[in-house]
């Protein structure tokens, strides 16, 4: 049972780094909490939504920023829903550079100023966010198959 | 976790959010409720059986008595900042149909601004989540469901009540229930004083003793 213990602690490690580095907050262990044996990959499946609908949300903040005229209360929506559905899942950096971009595309509201690129620079930090904490969290389900794959269960 | 005898109450969930849909209904789910989701508040008055032309003349019954089997819905949650109808209009519209108005309406917001809240609250809302949703708050859910229910099926209720009351509830989570109740125990104050809702709830409740159609479906819109 060496095997067993061992990714055990791999993914417990691991999970407590994520928590403390601030990539995930407290909503994420209560995501965890709403799987059970009735529902077992409830969580993969919400990552798994949330990962297609940011990728749709990036996309459509990319090309509205790409606009002649920038709709800032298009930008603003998609980041909303962006901000939303991360604090849903518990990706909690992500939704603070959500927070930060939403703040910013409101202070643009301001006739004649409409520095694009400094809103170009806020996309690129929420991405920057999203990517890191997919690949963590991929990480962590493979982790998780791993275990089970090797007989174990995943602490609660 | 009950199965057969919870699955009498249904909840109609509101969200444009993918994933918040997910989380309602997993939620509700786990508290042993029938759920259906749909993403704007017109899908739900859809749903509801109600057509935007009714809500002009009072004296034509909002409600017509459709062709497809009207499915009973004893709660509706919603999010508040939704595009189109927001869940402020949609509270309103089933605050203004005499025959939704007795629908126990909650709303959920990511943003807590006290003047909403507090617009939603005397608007005829019955709690005020902010997001994300968690257990404690669904646990919150069923005294206003129980209301819509005749009392003898009380008794029922009762023990599966305090099973589900007795879930663990997180630390980091009393200082947001705090602030929550703060709020809601000054506006409840407020609302307690609001005699025409009141005399409104009173004078109806016969009418939600009689049985209307429930046939136990669970839809997903």
């Amino acid at each position: 049972m060496d095997g067993v213990a061992q990714l055990q602690k791999q993914l417990v490690d691991f999970t407590d780094s994520l928590f403390q580095e601030g990539f995930l907050d407290e909503q994420f262990n209560q995501l965890q909490q709403l799987q059970d044996e009735s529902n077992p990959d409830f969580v993969v499946e919400v990552v798994s939504l949330f990962f297609e609908d940011s990728e749709r949300l990036l996309n459509e903040l990319a090309k509205a920023l790409e606009q002649k005229t920038i709709d800032f209360r298009k930008v603003d929506a998609h980041v909303h829903q962006f901000k939303g559905s991360s604090s849903s899942i518990g990706a909690q950096r992500v939704q603070k550079v959500c927070i930060a971009f939403r703040n910013y595309c409101e202070e643009q509201n301001i006739e004649g100023v409409k520095p694009w690129h400094r809103c170009l620079k806020c996309l690129q930090q929420v991405k920057l966010e999203y990517s890191l904490v997919k690949n963590k969290l991929e990480t962590l389900f493979k982790i998780e198959k791993q275990l089970i794959a090797a007989g174990g269960s995943i602490p609660t | 976790m009950g199965i057969s005898t919870e699955s009498q109450f249904h909840v109609l969930a509101v969200d444009d959010n993918l994933i918040d849909r997910k989380l309602i209904e997993r939620l509700l789910k786990t508290s042993s409720y029938q759920v259906t989701t749909v993403d704007s508040g017109i899908k739900a008055l859809e749903f509801l059986g109600v057509h935007e032309d009714d809500q002009s003349n009072p004296d034509i019954p909002s409600v017509f008595p459709n062709t497809h089997q009207e499915v009973e819905v004893n709660l509706i949650i919603t999010d508040y900042c939704m595009p189109g109808m927001t869940g402020y209009d949609l509270l309103r519209k089933i605050k203004e149909s005499s025959s939704l108005r007795n629908i126990p309406v909650v709303i959920m917001s990511s943003e807590n601004v006290p003047s909403r809240i507090s617009r939603c609250l005397e608007e005829g809302a019955e709690e005020f989540f902010l997001k994300p949703v968690q257990l404690a708050d669904v646990n919150r859910l069923r005294p206003h469901i129980m209301k819509t229910k005749p009392k003898d099926q009380h008794e029922d209720k009762q023990e599966n009540k305090e099973e589900e009351l007795g879930k663990p509830e997180f630390q980091s989570r009393e200082e947001k229930e705090q602030q929550q109740q703060q709020q809601h125990h000054h506006l409840q104050q407020q609302h307690s004083n609001s005699n025409k809702r009141k005399a409104l709830e009173e004078g109806l409740s016969p009418d939600r003793t009689r049985p209307r159609y429930n046939n136990g479906l669970t839809t997903v819109v």
